[in-house]
This record gives structure tokens, sequence and C-alpha cells, in this order.
């Protein structure tokens, strides 16, 4: 379910990074504005738990195979909305870190895909429509949390699904991914209800009145649909903006990629002034929108490219390859040179 | 919980890492965490089929391996670890892009084919660029640098909390696994009926724990901040490492000295 560094492009990862930064900022905006100062370690202490709960394997029933928690929904219904975003924000953040469990440019991904929809939105319409109140009875409080954690669990998975087709780097369909994905996030998202609704029922029997500690007003300042629907529309412009943006002035839309690298490097480049010049110009733009440029240029070049495309020459990918070993061996001759003057050394795995 | 102790493990020795003294070590964390987000950001800029252009970007974990005194075998191991991931979705490329990208001899190698090793190699530099920067800076130092870019005080307070008792609560996690484990001889991992009620009291457990905590914190003087004992000084030496890299990272990603190298060896040798 995390999305990889390898696997987007910084114009997806970077959408996704303001949508996800600007959710942290109004949820600690609105835990400030409501809560009292307990609430922080709180929730530093549970997102803790859930971090060690990750680590617990258990055995899904009939499978025999094992999995382990994701844990937004849970949180969202033991915190509340706001104060769930976040500790699954940081969760992920150091997930990413210290285990590159999804990369630091796809972080925004992954805390919009496992957060967003859990807190945002299935908690507000879904959860808190079937369960009104926690002391609810046990059925509502199972099909709550279940529908909740399934759907929340799906609508990440379709987005993980948009976000890597999205990127360009995977050649994954996205009728064929998305075939993949749903079902495999539909067993997944059932086993995750089961442990939800576990896991409220107990605490809720156990201790009824922990849950209007942990989410004192809750009621009074409920997520509204509107705000769901802005941050929506949001990181939809943002997307759609920094795509396009990316996009533009390329004939391939979305492939704009692919048509820079057969001018860049894959393709026979002729020993031409002019086309280096506009090639050269190529690469330059290519992280500029092209209005700026002349119109027949880029699209000269373009023919070009999309022409001779699949002849591609053996002397220039030779000499890529050569090239590209020989740097890093280079690169690693300067680390040997920098590690002779250095001896100190590195501790010991203890 | 052997599962549990090596993932403390790893995560402690990070840290251990990180608490070494070093050039690398003794920058400030903000040029760091700029200078391996330009990094990540460059490196996935490049086009599916690009792979010689990013053969330069080796320098930048490579110097920082060195003088940080990181022991290189370990990043590797753990970067192999992390590798399967971007294996699975990208090995679908080679079967999907079947256009036949460039012939080496009679061999014919097809774009997805080539867009896969691309894969392999941003995965294999991104990943190794984030332990770097753990293990050369420490996650609390990077929490602070966060919170001095601007990052909203709650959200490091939170970080920094959930980073200090993951390991708490993983041995009582542990306990209780173990208790489990005893009660439960044959079996190899816990039914999810017994699981659910195994976190719901961990829960409970946890939120007493968190009220003894903030009791501790008002009887220090906690007052919705956090102070950190460590202040940072933004020196000349960071001025240099951020703008330095961050042009070299600029020529690599927009010259590709490997092709130009790579041309002129061949046409030495032809």
């Amino acid at each position: 379910m995390h999305m990889a560094d390898a696997l987007i492009s910084p114009a997806v990862g970077g959408a996704f990074w303001a949508a996800s930064a600007g959710l942290i900022g109004y949820s600690c905006k609105k835990i400030k504005s409501e809560l009292s100062d307990s609430k922080v370690p709180l929730m530093g202490v549970v997102g803790a738990f859930v971090f060690s709960a990750q680590m617990i394997n258990f055995t899904i029933p009939g499978t025999g195979s094992s999995g382990h928690l994701g844990g937004g929904m849970i949180l969202a219904i033991l915190l509340g909305p706001w104060a769930g975003f976040i500790v699954m924000a940081s969760i992920l953040t150091v997930q990413a870190l210290f285990f590159a469990d999804g990369g630091i440019l796809a972080l925004g991904c992954n805390i919009f895909n496992m957060g967003f929809w859990t807190c945002f939105v299935m908690y507000p319409l879904v959860y808190k429509k079937i369960v009104r109140q926690h002391h609810s009875s046990q059925s509502k409080l199972f099909w709550g949390s279940m529908i909740a954690a399934v759907v929340g669990l799906q609508l990440g998975a379709f987005n993980v699904v948009l976000q890597t087709v999205l990127s360009g780097i995977s050649e994954l369909p996205f009728a064929g991914f998305l075939a993949a994905m749903q079902p495999i996030h539909l067993g997944i998202g059932i086993v995750e209800g089961f442990i939800t609704a576990g896991v409220v029922a107990f605490v809720v029997k156990a201790q009824p009145q922990l849950l209007e500690i942990t989410i004192p007003q809750a009621d009074k300042s409920p997520v509204s649909i509107k705000l769901v629907a802005a941050s929506l529309l949001i990181a939809a412009v943002i997307t759609g903006g920094a795509l396009s943006w990316f996009a533009s002035g390329h004939p391939d839309g979305l492939e704009w990629s692919m048509f820079k690298t057969s001018g860049a490097e894959e393709l026979d480049t002729p020993d031409n002034a002019v086309y280096d010049k506009s090639s050269g110009l190529q690469e330059m733009t290519a992280f500029l929108p092209d209005y700026g440029f002349k119109e027949s240029e880029v699209a000269v070049a373009a023919e070009e490219t999309a022409e001779s495309w699949p002849a591609v020459s053996v002397g220039t990918t030779v000499s890529g390859l050569v090239g590209g070993l020989l740097t890093l061996a280079l690169a690693f001759g300067i680390g040997f040179l920098l590690k002779f003057k250095r001896k100190i050394p590195s501790p010991a795995v203890s | 919980m052997s599962k549990t102790g090596s993932i403390i493990t790893n995560v402690g020795y990070l840290d251990a890492l990180a608490r070494q003294d070093s050039p690398i070590h003794q920058l400030d964390p903000r040029a760091k965490l700029l200078t391996t987000l330009a990094f990540i950001v460059m490196v996935v800029s490049f086009d599916k089929y690009q792979i010689s252009a990013m053969f330069p970007f080796a320098i930048f974990p490579i110097v920082l391996i060195v003088l940080g005194n990181l022991p290189a075998g370990y990043l590797m191991k753990r970067v192999l670890w992390v590798t399967p991931f971007a294996v699975l979705v990208g090995i679908f490329n080679p079967f999907l892009d079947r256009q036949v990208l460039l012939h080496i001899g009679s061999v014919e190698i097809s774009g997805g084919w080539v867009s896969f090793a691309s894969i392999l190699m941003r995965s294999l530099l991104t990943v190794l660029a984030a332990f770097v920067l753990v293990a050369t800076t420490g996650f609390n130092t990077i929490c602070l640098a966060l919170e001095k870019i601007g990052v909203p005080n709650i959200f490091v307070m939170q970080l920094l909390f959930l980073y200090r008792y993951a390991f708490v609560l993983a041995e009582e996690s542990g306990r209780m696994v173990r208790a489990w484990q005893l009660r439960a001889p044959l079996q190899k991992a816990i039914g999810i009926q017994s699981f659910s009620i195994l976190l719901g009291s961990l829960f409970l457990r946890t939120t007493s724990r968190a009220q003894r905590i903030y009791q501790a914190m008002c009887c220090r003087g906690f007052e919705g901040r956090l102070h950190p004992a460590k202040q940072l000084h933004w020196t000349m030496a960071n001025t240099i490492f951020l703008t330095g890299f961050c042009l070299l990272f600029t020529v690599f990603r927009f010259t590709n000295p490997a092709l130009l190298l790579g041309k002129l060896i061949t046409e030495i040798f032809s």
C-alpha cells in the first residue's frame, strides 16, 4: 500500500505533499484551538501504540497467511479525525525515514492515501452516521467500523493506482492495476475492519468513558462535508495543474518524459548543430511550460523524435552504459580516497 | 518476537550511527534535509527510460557515507531489503512494454527492461539517500530542523513522542505477545479475535501511560511546547554544502556527464 519514490513523478509527489501538508497544518490548528495540552502526550503514545501493533503478526482465517494492521480507521475512531490524521501522518513519516516504507517524496501520497480517506471521509460520513454515540449497540459499532475500514482502504488503494498511472514510471495500465489492487485490498480491508471493530468494541466495553476523554468535543466541531469537498478539489486542481504544467507543449501529453528521453539518450542524434541546439533547448525546457518558446521549434523536434523513435543507435546506448559505469567507478574512487584519509571504524551493530 | 527485536535493533542502530561525530554529522540538519530532498526530486524527475544519467548521482550518498563514517555494507543490506516492492511493481514493465529499444549484438532489449532497470536505480538511490540522512542526522535533530523550517509545533511534538514511546510500547507489546505464546504453545500467530482483545488492552494501558506522562510533564513545567536542548547554528559550511550539491545535481540532471564520458571513451577506442 505504500507508494515508493521510485514509482512517482515529481509532479504527483509534489502535489500530494502540498495537499497533505495543508491538511496537517489545518488539523494542528484545529487541535490547538479545541483541546488542552493533555492531548499532546496522548496522541504521541497512541501513535507508538499503532506503531508497535503493526509489528505483531496475526493469522488471517482460512488462508494461513499473516497480516498486520494499517490503523488509519482505529486512530480516527479512538482519537477523532484531526488528531487521528496527525498521528497517522507521524507514523508514516517515521516509517519513511527508518524503514524506507514509502519514500520521502512519496510521503505526501502515503499520508493522503492512508490518512485522508479514513479520517476525513469515512469517519464523518460513514462511521459517525452509523454509530451516533460510542455506547451504540454492538452491531452498529461493528458495521460502522467494518464498512468504514473496508471502503476507506478501497479508496486508498484506488489512489495508489491513480498516482502510479499518473506518474507514468510503471507501465501498469490503469484498468489492469485497478483490477488487481481493489480485490486484494478488499480482503485486507475486511480483516482490518474486524480488528478495528474488535478493538473499538473492547475499549468501549472496558472503559466506556475513555472515548469521551479522548474525543472531548467531537460533536462540537465535526468535519464538514464542505471541508472534505474543498480539500479534494484542491488536491485535484493541484494534481491537474502540476501535471498539465509538466505535460504542456509535449505532443504525447503524459508521455512527455518518453519523448524527452528519446531526444536525450537513446536516439541516434545526427551530428547537426541545429538539432543539437533544439534538443538542448528541449532539455532545458522540460521543466518549463513551452508557452515562452517558439512552437515550431518544439514541434519540429517532436516530429524528428517521433519518426526516428524506434531506430536506436547502438553506439549511443553503449557509450551511455560505458559512461555510466565509469562515473560510478569514479564515484567509488572518490569514496575510497576519502576513506583512505579517515580511518575511524563505524560503530558495530548492537 | 524476533521480528520486533530486529526492527528495534535496526532503528536503534541508525540512531547510534547518528550519534557519531564527523564533518557530515556536524552539518546543520536543515542543510542535509534540503539537499536530500533536492537529490530525490532530481533523481525521480528523470524520464522512465533513463539509466546512465543517474549513475553520477551516486556520488552524493557515497561521499556522505564515507565522510559520515557509515557502514556501507549494512546500509546496502537495508536498501536491498526494501527493494522487493519496487521490483514487484516494476517487473510488469518488461511484459507490458515490448517495443525493442536497443540491440546489443543479437540480443534485443525492450523498453520495458530499460524502464525496469531505471525503477531499480531510482529505488536504490532514493532509499539510500533517506537512510543516509537518518544515519548522519538522527531523528530528534531532524525534528528540530522540521520545526525551524516551519512545520507546526504540534506535529513536531507528535513525531518526537511517537519516536520516544515506540520503543517503550514495542517492549510492552512484546511482553503481551510472549504471555500469549506461553498460553498458546502450538499456534504460530495470533487469531483475529484474540488479536483485537490484545490490542484493546494495549490501548487501555497506552492511555493510562499517557496520563501518567502528562502528569509528569506538568510537574516539570510543560505548557504546550517542547524546548529543544540543542540549538542550531547555520555556518558557512552549510551554505557551501547545500548550494554546492544542488549545483552539482543541476549539472548532472541537465548535461548527463556519464553519456559524455562514455562517448569520449568509445570514440577513443573505436
